[in-house]
């Protein structure tokens, strides 16, 4: 990611802000009868000053609690909301202008949206999508049938997309996004209510297109599961800022100060003057330590305790965005300052 | 999972296939219509009931035309009740032909944001429409024809026309179902701004009901309404065709007819493609 620094970016946000302006009525029948003369709104800012930038290649988290503004962000790339302010360029294009060339060039993907024919085969789907993107049918051919071989599609592509589960059909819409081989994917959620084997092979899959197409894909999940296997980039943004734009290895030392420590005793002690005692189970401890403390805890108990067995892990991913997010409900906190992180 | 079959980054990109715009237009109205007729048979049972539910309205208005007809010494404005059964005959089609995507559908398509779908793939959304509608017209049209019979054999109708009047015929319900189609897309998309445009498409329906030739035929209409008639839209998408078929009409009102059509569908597409710039704009996918 960093190497791919020298490169023009894919995609170039810089300062890019979203205010809706909504409708706003008190309850009752004097409220409605007023709002008839006048009507008030209120502006409710669901991106602010947004800036980051995506080197070709790259494959970036982009995380955020519900309502952060990461799907409002994702439409502004995608040509379907227009940005209040701000400066927003994706492969050279202002996607607000919605050119046939740069949709020709990307997918979006929504996982709790489609895009097949309900009531019609798979395949027929794929058909429409040829006609839409003017694919070669030569091309189109030969790209349909790799991408039925690589997502085992095979046994469902007869079916009506309206008798397929829910894995089938998002599948078949990954393979039916990326027929016309886009080179920016943004994928909203892709693996929202999938089953864990669903999930894996899918982000199998996203992660092989990304490997041989070079293909740029910013990527929405609550799973971060998804994240850890395809991104080593992570964006968070709540509350319409973005809180953190770096490493996902790095997110874990800048905001989980702690580790956890397993300690399994050949015999019962108290264990309270190592660490935070989290969790007692039987002969086993778990603790939670400063991450510099780590090896000095580490040694005394050993050296103290009589230790059948010891592990040492960092904070679980999903604790560490919790973090970040609490971190940025507080004023001040610790997620305004890493906004400053130049990326 | 196989490895190794996805086409490497030194691969050309295939979207990038040259074909002329004109040659994939017709791919795609073709891809359109074919799938808009694969998914209008599997419902074909309901297609038929829905047709010979929409049967019924011109059946009253038959009825209630053809005794007023009799009462006035066998004709009225021309019309005998065998002409009236003409009329409302070649009626069941045009009205069946000229079903197109409603304001209702657009506040659905907002409401569930299918609209976002159809927003990020490089084609206008009214291709999309017009071309899965006009799969269902030709599905309508065999359809129909069993109906005809029927109604027909039951009603007698007196029905003298040309070949030429019959291809015009045919022309011209094509012609409608586009002018109605872009008539209603116009009205669609308000829903861009309000999410409620069903209120103004009640205006629309009323006003095209008495104005369109649906209730009766157009010579009936007192002289004001047939000259408001004149200025408006809808005659051109529904009484036209059927006079066209089952007359009286001249040869001169019959091409001219087939003009305005063409020029009221400008006009429309005009509306269309300057409102859809900003209608995008204001686009705020309310639920995604």
């Amino acid at each position: 990611m960093s190497g791919g620094r020298s490169l023009d970016p894919v995609i170039l946000v810089r300062d890019l802000r979203k205010v809706y302006v909504v409708p706003e009525r008190e309850d009752g029948l004097k409220a409605s009868l007023r709002s008839l003369v006048r009507r008030s709104t209120r502006q409710v800012v669901a991106v602010e000053r947004v800036s980051f930038e995506i080197a070709p290649g790259e494959v970036v988290g982009f995380l955020g609690p519900n309502g952060a503004g990461k799907t409002t962000t994702l439409k502004m790339l995608s040509g379907l909301l227009h940005p209040t302010d701000g400066e927003v360029r994706v492969l050279g294009h202002k996607p607000f202008l919605r050119e046939r060339d740069y949709l020709q060039r990307m997918t979006l993907v929504m996982g709790n949206r489609n895009q097949l024919q309900w009531d019609l085969p798979v395949l027929d789907s794929f058909e429409l999508t040829r006609a839409i993107y003017r694919l070669a049918e030569v091309d189109f051919k030969a790209q349909r049938d790799e991408l039925i071989d690589l997502l085992d599609l095979g046994a469902i592509v007869n079916k009506p997309v309206r008798n397929l589960s829910l894995g089938e059909r998002m599948k078949a819409e990954i393979a039916n996004s990326v027929l016309h081989r886009p080179a920016v994917l943004f994928l909203d959620e892709p693996t929202l209510g999938l089953d864990v084997t669903m999930q894996k092979r899918i982000r199998r899959f996203l992660a092989d297109y990304n490997r041989r197409t070079g293909a740029t894909v910013l990527l929405t999940s609550h799973y971060m599961a998804d994240v850890q296997a395809l991104c080593k980039r992570v964006v968070v943004i709540h509350h319409g800022r973005i809180l953190f734009d770096g490493d996902l290895v790095s997110l874990g030392t800048r905001f989980a100060s702690k580790r956890i420590l397993t300690v399994t005793l050949d015999a019962p002690a108290d264990l309270t003057s190592y660490g935070e005692v989290i969790e007692t189970s039987e002969s086993v401890v778990t603790l939670r330590v400063e991450r510099r403390d780590t090896a000095a805890v580490t040694a005394r108990l050993l050296a103290e305790q009589a230790v059948a067995d010891l592990t040492v892990e960092d904070v679980a991913i999903e604790d560490v965005i919790e973090m970040v997010f609490a971190s940025g409900d507080e004023p001040g906190g610790d997620a305004h300052q890493s906004s400053s992180i130049p990326r | 999972m196989t490895d190794a079959v996805i086409p490497s980054r030194d691969a050309p990109p295939s979207s990038a296939a040259p074909m002329s715009a004109a040659r994939a237009y017709t791919h795609l109205y073709w891809t359109l219509a074919k799938q808009g007729m694969q998914i209008q048979f599997q419902y074909r049972v309901a297609n038929y009931f829905s047709m010979i539910g929409l049967v019924i309205e011109p059946l009253v208005y038959l009825v209630v035309w053809s005794t007023i007809a009799r009462q006035s010494g066998g004709s009225v404005g021309g019309y005998t009740p065998e002409g009236f059964a003409a009329y409302y005959i070649a009626w069941t089609l045009v009205r069946n032909m000229n079903i197109a995507f409603t304001p209702a559908g657009w506040e659905e398509r907002i409401r569930e944001g299918t609209m976002s779908a159809l927003l990020v793939r490089p084609m206008h959304p009214v291709h999309y429409d017009i071309g899965s509608f006009a799969g269902w017209k030709i599905v309508v049209i065999v359809l129909w024809i069993p109906i005809a019979i029927v109604l027909s054999l039951i009603f007698h109708p007196s029905l003298q026309t040309s070949v030429e009047q019959a291809i015009v015929f045919f022309v011209a319900i094509w012609l409608a179902f586009v002018l109605r189609s872009l008539l209603l897309w116009s009205l669609g998309m308000i829903t861009f701004w309000t999410t409620r445009a069903t209120a103004l498409f009640e205006v629309y329906f009323y006003s095209e009901l008495l104005l369109s030739g649906r209730v009766l035929p157009l010579t009936l209409l007192p002289a004001w309404a047939r000259t408001l008639g004149n200025f408006l839209p809808f005659r051109w998408g529904f009484g036209y065709p059927i006079t066209a078929l089952v007359g009286p009409i001249t040869r001169a009102e019959l091409y001219l007819g087939l003009l305005a059509q063409l020029a009221w569908i400008a006009g429309a597409a005009l509306v269309v493609s300057l409102v859809w710039r900003r209608a995008v704009k204001h686009f705020t996918a309310v639920s995604g």
